[in-house]
């Protein structure tokens, strides 16, 4: 007798009987919508307005491990595609998941990660229309990789429904909704070979009350951004590439736990660089900063929204960090990987 | 946060700055500091905290050779990733030297990516357990650093000697840090040429936690430049910067302990102990960018050798020049700055390393390029 806990087979990717039960068993359960229910090869979606702007985007998720403080895989991709659209200025609608699952993986694991994603979908008020699941053999991949798409419609005062992209202009500000670094110091923590003790939790989390907070009070957003993978400094970095405007950024002015610090002075990480999966930073002509600030402390996952930097004029494309000593120096995009120094 | 918080204070840094000005300004007839920092953990920090930005022009830091991934030779390199592509081994390793270019444009990020089994660690004990849990493997672990370093090393190999494991080894890369400084002071671009102008010392802070503040005291007597140990932190610095000048104005050449939290005139005896029964000094060992400096390189003691990787793989280290534009060489002595190589922010990115004073956030080329000083960043 096998006493082993269920696993997925390379039968339950062979579009047979498993498949077909690893389908409604798991997936028609936990997602269930209209669309997924008629089991179609693609799904049929109502019309929209005739002025509906679309906005469609797409990401991978590979996090290991996949099960860390403050959420998992499941919320993350959910979360990670849903962020992408919301900083777009759109209202997201409808998304896609594809499951690529390695062999062995246990089927309670992949229903607590479906069941995170339901929720989340639940939560961020979208539709998971389509889906698609693959199996490949041991050592193919490192358990589970999610990839989900996300359709949404802009917003009315989204920056992007203007004919012309807004550019940064002098003294505007350059606003972020709360601490850096949750997600990284949160993820590393677990990581096998490292697993130190901390109560601090993932900021994942979908972002979109924070664009609409600040859509209600700023009809001149210059760019949203949610600063994920390469932190702060790669996202400022992106705003002023190639621009006339640089921005200077206040190091003492930016949110962060006594957790993630203390983890950085002892990994030798620079917070501005960690991943974060639920945080806003976004650029407002200065006469808005206060009004998006008190908009943004309103929600929930913004109480520690805050004006980090100015832009400006003194250095065209480029990003300085005023650290708290009172100096200035180049703050540049994140290169290569982040690796632990020797001593 | 406590021991951190108290030592970025920025009031106490403008204080300090404005002291350091008026003590730099105030020599008959005016003068100029040039004050090397031989650590590269001092090198990250001044860059970090914009350090430089605070100084007045007439202070010129020169960035030393203490950064382990710097000075390590191409030829050592080579043999690391020799050991790593061999297929029974598990190679564990720190993070920081991953990025190295060895020959042929190599490097163990590289070979991990075709297949050997790479390992990076943050605390060398981890590499026993590495070899506790996969007894089927022979697990290497890269031993690199110096006297802050070494002291962990040898305890593990004590320790792997206590358990009998039979398949662990070290690859023993240990250097120390007196015989660089005196070959700085001793090189004929001090001595003779003037290419290079060393008034004083800021002394390494964990080095000197081990190896204690004594062993600085034959530099300052013996060659007449002051020495002044420092912390890590932003206030620390500024302190050490302005006692070096201070010790200048007055004409005086000795060892100051800024650092009184954490190192000692004597040291950390124990640490001092373990690395002594671990290891040997050999007759000498090639430095990337010093040459072969005597007595400067550790090996493993006889009654370890077991435990030598070197050994038990039968590796052949062969020595092979730098590549030919760079300039590592002469940015690891502090003869030239980073940015008067002509291979810097445009060949040599930290992305596409050619030299590797451009890896490491502790190398002079790689705290430049990340944190360069408004002023002197031309990229």
């Amino acid at each position: 007798m096998n006493n082993n806990p269920p696993s997925i087979t390379l039968a339950h990717g062979n579009g047979g009987k498993l498949t077909h039960e690893l389908i409604s068993k798991v997936f028609l359960d936990a997602f269930d919508s209209p669309e997924l229910r008629m089991k179609a090869d693609s799904a049929v979606l109502p019309p929209l307005g005739p002025q509906d702007r679309l906005v469609f985007t797409t990401d991978s998720h590979v996090v290991t491990p996949l099960f860390f403080p403050g959420g998992d895989i499941g919320k993350l991709s959910v979360a990670g595609t849903l962020n992408d659209l919301a900083v777009m200025g759109a209202r997201p609608l409808y998304l896609s998941v594809g499951f690529i699952i390695e062999e062995g993986f246990l089927v309670s694991d992949l229903k607590r990660v479906v069941s995170s994603m339901a929720l989340a979908a639940k939560e961020g008020g979208v539709r998971i229309v389509t889906g698609d699941t693959k199996v490949v053999e041991k050592g193919a991949a490192d358990g589970l990789f999610i990839n989900t798409s996300g359709i949404g419609v802009l917003l009315e005062g989204s920056p992007n429904l203007r004919t012309k992209a807004p550019a940064l202009e002098d003294t505007d500000a350059v606003i972020l909704s709360g601490s850096l670094g949750d997600h990284g110091i949160a993820v590393y923590s677990k990581r096998k070979g490292i697993d130190f003790k901390t109560d601090l939790q993932s900021d994942c989390a979908q972002i979109f009350p924070l664009v609409q907070a600040a859509l209600a009070v700023c009809p001149e957003i210059r760019i949203m951004r949610d600063p994920t993978r390469g932190g702060l400094a790669t996202t400022l970095n992106e705003f002023v590439a190639g621009q006339a405007m640089g921005i200077e950024l206040f190091e003492n002015k930016i949110p962060l736990k006594k957790e993630v610090k203390g983890a950085c002075e002892l990994l030798g990480f620079d917070p501005l660089y960690l991943a974060n999966e639920g945080k806003l930073v976004l650029v407002v002509p200065k006469a808005y900063a206060n009004a998006v600030c008190e908009a943004l402390q309103k929600c929930a996952i913004g109480r520690e929204a805050t004006v980090v930097g100015l832009v400006t004029k003194e250095v065209p494309g480029k990003v300085i960090l005023r650290t708290s000593l009172g100096s200035r120096r180049i703050l540049d995009m994140l290169t290569g990987e982040m690796l632990p120094r020797i001593c | 946060m406590k021991y951190i918080d108290e030592f970025r204070d920025h009031k106490v840094a403008r204080a300090l700055s404005l002291r350091i000005k008026e003590a730099a300004n105030s020599a008959h007839p005016p003068r100029e500091y040039h004050l090397m920092e031989f650590c590269g953990g001092h090198t990250y920090a001044l860059f970090r905290y914009g350090l430089t930005d605070l100084l007045p022009a007439n202070i010129k830091m020169v960035h030393g050779p203490g950064c382990p991934v710097c000075v390590l030779p191409i030829g050592r390199l080579d043999g690391a990733i020799e050991l790593a592509k061999r297929p029974e081994v598990i190679f564990v390793t720190y993070g920081d030297v991953m990025r190295v270019p060895a020959s042929d444009r190599q490097s163990l990020l590289k070979a991990r990516a075709e297949g050997a089994d790479i390992r990076m660690v943050y605390s060398c004990a981890d590499a026993l357990t590495i070899a506790q849990e996969n007894p089927s493997k022979e697990v290497v672990f890269f031993a690199i650093g110096f006297e802050t370093t070494t002291p962990a090393t040898a305890v593990i190999l004590q320790e792997a000697h206590r358990l009998a494991l039979k398949n662990f080894s070290i690859y023993c890369n240990h250097v120390i840090t007196p015989p660089a400084i005196s070959s700085l002071l001793e090189s004929p671009e001090v001595q003779n040429l003037g290419a290079l102008r060393l008034d004083g010392f800021i002394g390494p802070a964990h080095v000197s936690a081990v190896i204690g503040s004594k062993p600085f005291e034959a530099f300052s007597n013996h060659y007449k430049r002051p020495v002044v140990i420092s912390g890590f932190e932003p206030l620390d610095l500024l302190q050490a910067i302005l006692m070096l000048v201070n010790q200048l104005n007055e004409n005086r050449a000795c060892v100051e302990n800024q650092y009184t939290r954490v190192v000692t005139r004597e040291g950390n005896i124990r640490a001092q102990q373990s690395v002594a029964d671990a290891f040997e000094l050999k007759p000498t060992f090639l430095w990337r960018g010093l040459g072969k400096l005597p007595y400067s390189g550790l090996k493993i003691q006889e009654k370890y050798s077991a435990f030598d990787a070197e050994i038990r793989f039968g590796l052949n280290v062969h020595e092979v020049p730098d590549p030919k534009a760079c300039e590592c060489a002469s940015i690891v002595k502090g003869l030239k700055k980073p940015h008067e190589c002509k291979l810097f922010g445009k060949v040599c990115t930290p992305d596409n390393p050619i030299g590797a004073c451009m890896v490491s956030s502790e190398g002079a080329c790689g705290a430049y390029y990340r944190f360069g000083p408004m002023s002197e960043r031309r990229v």
